[in-house]
């Protein structure tokens, strides 16, 4: 992520209390965002139109790799009702600038490659050029006419060809940099970045353990597979000034990119976040923003660009395709003596996967000696990869956690007492830098260990998987601002886009709680950039968690601002009025009788004690409160077709405390169905010419209803010490688990351990087959 | 492109709208008529997020050319509640908290209500291939059919 904890960052005390709003339940209907939702009002990036607008289109590259020699627009801007058309030529070129885009780096130099080609296309789909008409028919038929000449290079798609000393290379510039590693300017190298992290001796590890298990996995890339597509609607006016509406999980981290790339103030562009139709970190990247904008300059009128699915699947990032390598040795007893990971991301056509987190999160959850952790960032003739949901963090744990299975075997453990054994707590020391604070690993084996799932049975060619995850909550810049409206109503402008929809009321929960004022009297919404100082992304699980603690502040503010009139009124010190209960009131008696004031009252004195009352936080929030969560499933496999069915699912994760509970198990649910989906279905095919062969949810095969069991959540609290209602990142941590405890139950059930995913039907068919000759001979 | 002009009825209005050949009843309803409760999600009738019912059929709007639809009675996801009432289905919704980024929602509801007209009183197994054709990304669906189970308890009060 590129950032060192600063010692100015914000934490505010967790505070043992009653709460009389949070972790209940709200009355429903008030739940800011939802009327809308169902009625279909609530207004998501496509649903925005502009008066005098034109429909934007991309033209994409449909080689995977090739020199793009010339670009002929003539034709096309000929074409009755087109009104702009853009390529390479529009844009500034950029240097080598980095940049944190949520949980991934960002190099500016690459962005306005990946938006619009300029010297070559990368990877099927890459857009060469963009066109804006009156109508979506004519800017198709326009860009029939756009001629781009082609010379067609070879290829490379798998991360393991990709990182072949005689693999095609994508870069003329790329040399491998990272631990103990010059770059040489002779080897140029798809590798861009090689790391290494470690914690005592590898090797002295080994020569204490009993026992030694080695897995290599294989991963395909997977899609975030949001609903909704990338939309975005521009406006560049006359004046200089852009304005976007777009679907984005952060609107400052777009602003600046935005006027980045097409050299601009930051202050002249303003993005208003659309309703996000889904991002799962799928939505931390510009992709439309800047040739919608771009187009619009050129046109003199506003743009609309809404991608089509297929385009989401071939140009929008995925998450890496992965090969990792993980070593693990025991003690007869079962203790973890060595641990040692290579793990061979894919980032796409540019540097950048989620590599950096990936390779710190492999072993968090275990107390270890001797660690060793190797990776490297290669690209390959693929869209750029972007965050999904715990970036990279799901694939080095189908590795890990199935490792931890196979020695949990081999010492004739139970696979929870294995994890207990090892379990990481407070002071544990990481592999990557700093000991854990407070965290809730070992409460959420034993809430499994003691759940009712356990004693379900299990039948023939059924078996039960599990499996633990680790992830970070992030902090980073966050603004708040709470207006107190004149009838003692609260109005809260936030600026981490709700992704989810639970935001909004848990931020109104916490509110009413601090304010002494019901729920549904706090009005709770998301600010465009106009609105708020710099928010960094919805990212890195710290939505709620960070975004809170920008809305306590600004709330505490408040607060005193409301003591402050109560204490001119009563012509006394404000140490000497405390809020309490929706009041403000004398500190005790000597300070002197007075009615205890509401801030209904509060608001009416307010012109007269100096001005309305508000409250406003821009802090960057500290970086703490990690999540830890343990899955068990029940499967059963099919041995005629290979079909692996979901019988049980039972999810225990640390959430802090929970704010909204409600919302706390559909975000356990929810992750835990993409990862189920990930490990039994979901996956990127190509064919041989490097093009996407299943860029459709026909083919690309996400659940469905009929797919998954009822799973059962079980909230774990463990406080984040530093948050001031206990808060930690809950979003991320229930895809890590999935992969590896479907893999573990599939063995459990049938025998047969799968490390290549996706575990779908003809792969363990497969595996069945290898295996019964060897069955029969023995 | 020559337009055509075509007459259909959408949640009891009679409605006048001039279509091109190629555009999809869903191209009709959000881009012509700004009726933008109805999704795209993918445009192939693979996600279920453009539901409306077509004479009383459940359908992916993006799967029916907008010139097919003269003299056709449409109900969307605007046609739903009445008035400031919401159907018990979206009460349900709300209430199970089976909605989180919403973009499938209206989708669900549209398809959720035509499986109750079918079946009023559906098993967990109904529900699920009920639903089966609608993709929703957040919830690992277990608050949605907990709602329209719900929801159907209700409606048969």
């Amino acid at each position: 992520m590129g950032m060192k904890p600063s010692p100015y960052a914000t934490k505010i005390p967790y505070e043992e209390k009653d709460n009389q709003v949070v972790g209940g339940s709200p009355t429903p209907g008030d739940r800011g965002d939802a009327i809308d939702k169902v009625t279909g009002r609530a207004r998501y990036a496509a649903d925005y139109n502009l008066p005098g607008q034109l429909i934007g289109k991309v033209l994409r590259s449909p080689h995977a790799h090739a020199n793009i020699k010339s670009i002929d627009t003539t034709e096309a801007e000929a074409l009755p009702g087109v009104k702009a058309v853009v390529t390479r030529d529009d844009f500034p070129d950029m240097e080598v600038e980095h940049a944190a885009s949520g949980e991934l780096m960002v190099n500016f130099k690459d962005v306005t490659r990946n938006m619009m080609a300029r010297e070559k296309a990368l990877y099927d789909g890459h857009p060469v050029a963009a066109v804006a008409a009156i109508s979506e028919s004519i800017a198709k038929e326009a860009m029939k006419l756009i001629k781009v000449d082609y010379e067609v290079l070879p290829h490379v798609i798998d991360v393991r060809d990709a990182m072949k000393d005689d693999a095609p290379l994508l870069h003329e510039d790329l040399f491998t940099k990272g631990a103990g590693i010059e770059p040489d300017p002779s080897k140029k190298s798809n590798i861009a970045t090689r790391m290494e992290s470690k914690l005592g001796d590898i090797e002295e590890g080994y020569k204490q353990a009993d026992f030694i298990v080695e897995h290599e996995s294989n991963t395909k890339a997977a899609h975030q597979g949001y609903i909704e597509p990338q939309a975005s609607v521009a406006n560049f006016t006359e004046g200089g000034t852009i304005e976007v509406y777009t679907g984005t999980q952060g609107h400052h981290v777009f602003r600046a990119q935005i006027a980045k790339l097409l050299k601009m103030d930051i202050s002249k562009v303003k993005v208003v976040p659309a309703e996000l139709g889904g991002g799962f970190g799928g939505k931390n990247n510009v992709y439309l923003e800047p040739l919608a904008a771009q187009l619009s300059r050129k046109a003199n009128r506003p743009v609309k660009m809404v991608m089509t699915r297929d385009e989401v699947f071939r140009a929008t990032g995925p998450t890496s395709g992965t090969n990792c390598k993980v070593r693990m040795g025991c003690t007869k007893d079962g203790r973890i003596t060595a641990a040692q990971a290579e793990l061979n991301y894919q980032a796409g056509a540019f540097p950048g996967s989620s590599l950096p987190l990936a390779s710190i999160t492999v072993f968090t959850r275990y107390d270890l000696e001797n660690v060793l952790v190797v990776g490297h960032d290669v690209v390959c003739n693929r869209p750029k990869v972007a965050a999904y949901r715990a970036p990279g963090a799901p694939m080095i744990a189908f590795a890990v956690e199935t490792v931890i299975d196979d020695l949990a075997r081999q010492c004739g453990m139970d696979p929870i007492d294995f994890r207990l054994k090892n379990a990481a707590k407070q002071g544990t020391q990481t592999h990557f830098g700093p000991p854990l604070g407070q965290i809730g690993y070992i409460e959420t084996l034993e809430a499994a260990k003691e759940s009712p799932h356990l004693k379900e049975p299990i039948g023939p060619n059924q078996g039960r998987g599990i499996a633990s995850g680790f992830w970070f909550t992030i902090g980073n810049d966050t603004s708040a601002t709470i207006n107190i409206s004149e009838d003692g109503t609260a109005s809260v402008i936030f600026g981490t886009v709700d992704v989810t929809g639970g935001m909004r009321s848990a931020f109104a929960m916490i509110v009413a709680e601090e304010l002494g004022i019901p729920f549904e009297k706090v009005k709770t919404q998301v600010g465009d950039t106009s609105a708020l100082g710099f928010n960094f992304m919805t990212a890195g699980s710290r939505g709620t968690a960070a975004g809170s603690m920008a809305v306590v502040k600004a709330t505490r503010d408040a607060i005193h601002r409301a003591c402050e009139i109560a204490a001119r009124k009563w012509e006394v010190e404000i140490d000497q009025v405390v809020w309490e209960n929706g009041h403000a009131r004398p500190a005790s008696t000597n300070v002197g009788d007075f009615e205890p004031l509401s801030l209904a009252q509060l608001c009416k004195e307010a012109t007269w004690y100096g001005g309305t009352i508000a409250g406003h936080a821009e802090i960057n929030v500290a970086m703490g409160g990690p999540g830890f969560g343990t899955h068990v499933v029940d499967v059963e496999v099919d041995p005629q077709t290979g079909l692996t069915k979901v019988l049980r699912y039972s999810i225990f994760q640390d959430a802090g405390k929970a704010v909204y509970p409600a919302f706390i198990e559909g975000q356990f649910q929810g992750g835990a169905v993409q990862g189920i989906g990930m490990a039994l279905n979901e996956e990127y095919i190509y064919s041989d010419k490097g093009t996407m062969e299943n860029p459709g949810f026909l083919d690309y095969r996400v659940p469905v209803a009929s797919d998954v069991p009822m799973i059962n959540t079980h909230i774990v609290e463990v406080p984040n010490p530093d948050h001031p209602y206990g808060v930690r990142g809950i979003g991320e941590v229930p895809i890590i688990p999935p992969l590896a405890a479907i893999s573990n139950a599939i063995y459990d059930a049938v025998g047969v351990r799968m490390l290549d995913h996706p575990m779908s039907p003809p792969k363990v068919l497969k595996a069945l087959d290898d295996a019964a000759p060897a069955e029969a001979a023995e | 492109m020559k337009k055509h002009h075509i007459q259909t009825t959408i949640n009891g209005d009679e409605i006048d709208v001039l279509v091109e050949p190629a555009q999809s009843l869903l191209d009709v309803l959000r881009d012509e008529l700004h009726m933008t409760g109805t999704k795209e999600g993918c445009a192939t009738g693979d996600c279920g997020a453009c539901s409306v019912t077509i004479d009383g059929n459940l359908v992916c709007s993006c799967l029916v050319l907008g010139v097919e639809v003269g003299g056709a009675n449409i109900e969307t996801i605007e046609g739903m509640a009445s008035g400031e009432q919401l159907h018990p289905l979206q009460e349900k919704f709300i209430e199970h908290v089976a909605l989180q980024c919403g973009i499938c929602t209206p989708g669900l509801l549209v398809a959720a209500k035509h499986l109750l007209e079918e079946n009023p009183d559906p098993t967990e197994e109904e529900v699920r291939y009920g639903l089966a054709g609608n993709l929703c990304r957040c919830t690992g669906y277990q608050k949605i059919v907990e709602a329209v189970l719900d929801a159907a308890q209700v409606m048969q009060k």
